[in-house]
């Protein structure tokens, strides 16, 4: 009703150029063949954006997102579709845009999501760049997410998937509006049995392919052992301090601020009688802050590195429904921009662990509205000392 | 296995030659009777494996003759890259005792340069000769790197990238004088030069079927008699101890007939196509900062390698084959990672450079009017591409 929904690829020109980026996937896999299906002119493209040996660990390369089997299975698909396949190699700009602001972000005692930076800086703004060189007219991912057009002001926004499990439009805040405009979600309307159907119906060779895992480039998830691992010289001025609690009394110690997150209970090495959370990280003093759970809770926080898909008026409040964290439940808020690219966010119910690194992404109804990076949250006790 | 509606259509401007070459309708239908009259195992000894042997037999001497060797020189293997493996690697174990350094350069094929990598790794010392801007080493470069303790040198005759021709003869002298052994491989080599192995001072040549319209899975090593081998593939007396397991004789088969056509063919078809490359060579000239790779003579007749400044080169390999050209790139795929072809960057191309370098190798089917509609579409997108890049600086 706010909107019409205009997610309908099929409806496009037939005959249009897409590229289609694909990872060697079940998604994106069907994403390539609904596309080649309502006649458009497909192009399957694979970015290379990760070498398994820079991850460490027990890492084998098989059935790794990037890996060459998956590259082969991408390329298999293609030939099955009877659309040609390429293979670029964007993995040095990943490891200087994605990978060092990963590790950047944890010194800066702030908690990254590098999905968020790849598919604004990689998958879109990387890969809208090449395809102009092919004179392609969109491009398309194997992402759970809907675009849909405002009927007033005409701009495209991020919608919701249709299948709530899966939806990734939070990981698609950052995309550039122009470069939604040329962006096709074949997916958005399918739930994931469907699309494994359709793989399997059509015999695709990455119809059983499993999920992919949390963090791409750290299979095995623990991003401590990747940090001290493969970035120790990053890391070389990261020395031990201080665990206090809210009231600056010392607790315990620390074995450096990247190696923890706000919310963390475990692994704190404290002998308090109740379980401590970390609510703050404090760089300045080298310190973390704990509490109790209670003491996590915050209502109130600043977003930095805004995108709006719509145009925001300065100081005028507006009612969304924000989430701050990838499944995160969400919670109703109000969202005020401010000037510098900088937006004030009020929860009606204070909510656990707001983490400074994070996206909090803003929706109205299904709808993306923009979103932003988590920039601070302001604690109750220092509201007084924040200029308004 | 799985569903495949044939929409891909195959490229129509086929210029990669040096990659792979279409099999000959005379090598099909001698691979085909092979398979269908010659079923037995060449090493059994009833009537069905003897006739087999003489056909292994019959096709290995008339291979023999075609390099000028004898027929219990040569070794089959699975290809060019098996050769040099077997060369580099059991010429080396097998004479150890001798000295422990071996001499290549650094602009030679994949499996020479892994194959001496892994020496290293078991304690042999490598040399990697530096090259001219042409990929070509110098005479004087080999003298100063030979030492007591050499005991092999390996040194590619037409290179695979760049075609041009290092002058075998000479270096090959210089390294059996100095009482090393001296390997090439002639995989580009095998159509385009007079081969005559006895003649050449050169002590082991490895060659494939593929790059001269014979099948994929066969290539041969040649061996001078009397030098010292280790096997590497074991289990079995075939290939006079040298290689195990049962000959791929109806490709043995193929092999022998493309190399005995192409060299009866040699004289004609290198004239023909030295025409039609100096041709491309001149219509390609007014690229805008166009840069050759290959020799201007001592070169390949049929390879020309080109970089092109100021375009993207992995959008110009994507328009070029979404145009229906073949063409192989200055990369190597390595897990999929496009790094810049070692080879370019030896002979002094940069990074950028070598992501726009075009190897154009024509052939058999290649005509004037193929090689115009190339130049054409390749000229189209590097206008197209330059401009752009010109617009972004």
């Amino acid at each position: 009703m706010l909107s019409e929904i205009n997610n309908s690829f099929k409806k496009s020109k037939s005959g249009a150029k897409v590229v289609v980026a694909m990872s060697g996937g079940v998604d994106s896999s069907v994403a390539a063949k609904l596309l080649v299906d309502s006649g458009y002119d497909v192009v399957g493209i694979t970015m290379k954006l990760w070498g398994y040996k820079d991850s460490g660990g027990n890492v084998v390369e098989d059935s790794n997102c990037c890996s060459l089997d998956d590259i082969h299975n991408a390329a298999i698909v293609c030939t099955q579709l009877g659309i040609p396949h390429y293979t670029l190699d964007y993995s040095e700009k990943f490891r200087e845009m994605v990978v060092k602001n990963f590790v950047e972000e944890y010194k800066r005692g702030r908690t990254p999501n590098p999905c968020v930076l790849c598919n604004t800086e990689m998958k879109w703004r990387a890969l809208l760049e090449k395809v102009d060189d092919l004179g392609v007219d969109y491009i398309a991912t194997g992402h759970y997410a809907r675009k849909v057009r405002h009927p007033e002001t005409g701009t495209w926004r991020i919608a919701r998937a249709r299948d709530a499990k899966k939806d990734q439009s939070y990981v698609l805040w950052g995309i550039q509006p122009d470069g939604l405009s040329q962006t096709l979600f074949p997916l958005g309307d399918l739930t994931k049995e469907e699309i494994r159907t359709l793989a399997a119906d059509a015999n695709l060779r990455t119809a059983h392919t499993p999920e992919s895992q949390d963090i791409c480039f750290i299979p095995d998830n623990d991003y401590r052992r990747f940090l001290k691992e493969k970035h120790a010289t990053d890391l070389a001025d990261v020395t031990p301090g201080d665990i206090v609690d809210m009231d600056g009394k010392k607790l315990g110690e620390h074995k450096g601020i990247p190696f923890y997150t706000v919310g963390q209970r475990k692994g704190l090495g404290l002998a308090t009688g109740e379980p401590m959370f970390i609510t703050q990280i404090d760089t300045d003093h080298n310190t973390i802050r704990v509490g109790r759970r209670e003491e996590t809770l915050a209502d109130t926080f600043l977003v930095e590195d805004l995108n709006w898909f719509e145009e925001m008026p300065m100081g005028e409040p507006i009612r969304v429904f924000a989430h701050i964290r990838y499944n995160h439940p969400g919670e109703w808020a109000t969202v005020t921009a401010e000037a510098d690219g900088v937006a004030r966010v009020v929860y009606d119910n204070p909510q656990a662990a707001i983490t400074p690194g994070q996206s909090a992404v803003f929706y109205q109804e299904d709808q993306v509205l923009g979103g932003g990076y988590i920039k601070a949250v302001v604690f109750e006790n220092e509201t007084a000392g924040i200029e308004e | 296995m799985f569903a495949h509606d044939g929409g891909i259509a195959m490229n129509t401007i086929y210029l990669d030659y040096a990659a792979t070459t279409p099999v000959r309708a005379e090598v099909i239908q001698a691979m085909s009777q092979t398979m269908e009259t010659v079923p037995g195992n060449p090493s059994s000894i009833y009537t069905t494996g003897r006739l087999a042997k003489y056909e292994l037999t019959r096709a290995r001497d008339e291979l023999a003759e075609v390099l000028g060797v004898a027929g219990n020189e040569l070794i089959f293997t699975s290809g060019g890259t098996e050769s040099d493996n077997l060369a580099i690697k059991g010429l080396a174990l097998a004479n150890q005792h001798k000295g422990r350094h071996i001499i290549t350069s650094q602009v030679e094929h994949k499996a020479v340069l892994d194959s001496c990598q892994r020496l290293q790794e078991w304690g042999f010392e490598v040399t990697y000769l530096p090259t001219d801007k042409w990929g070509l080493v110098d005479p004087e470069t080999l003298q100063f790197a030979l030492r007591p303790d050499t005991i092999l040198v390996s040194l590619i005759w037409v290179n695979n990238e760049l075609g041009s021709i290092n002058s075998i003869t000479e270096l090959g002298k210089m390294v059996q004088e100095h009482g090393a052994l001296f390997h090439t491989d002639a995989v580009q080599a095998l159509g385009k030069l007079p081969i005559v192995c006895r003649d050449l001072p050169v002590d082991a040549m490895s060659v494939s079927g593929h790059k001269i319209y014979g099948p994929k899975g066969v290539g041969a090593l040649w061996l001078r008699k009397g030098t010292a081998l280790q096997p590497l593939i074991e289990g079995g007396s075939q290939e006079s101890n040298l290689r195990g397991g049962t000959e791929n004789l109806p490709g043995i088969v193929g092999f022998s007939t493309a190399a005995q056509l192409i060299e009866q063919e040699r004289e004609t078809r290198v004239a023909d196509e030295q025409v039609l490359m100096t041709e491309l060579s001149h219509a390609l000239d007014d690229i805008p900062g166009i840069r050759l790779n290959t020799h201007p003579e001592l070169r390949a007749p049929n390879i020309l390698n080109i970089s092109i400044p100021h375009v993207d080169g992995e959008s110009l390999f994507i328009n070029l084959d979404l145009a229906g050209v073949a063409v192989s790139n200055g990369s190597a795929c390595t897990s999929g990672a496009q790094q810049p072809s070692g080879v370019l960057t030896a002979i002094g191309v940069p990074d950028d450079l070598a992501r726009a370098t075009i190897r154009i190798s024509i052939g058999r089917d290649t005509t004037r009017e193929t090689l115009e509609r190339f130049t054409d579409i390749l000229k189209q997108e590097v206008y197209k591409l330059q401009k752009k890049s010109k617009a972004i600086a």
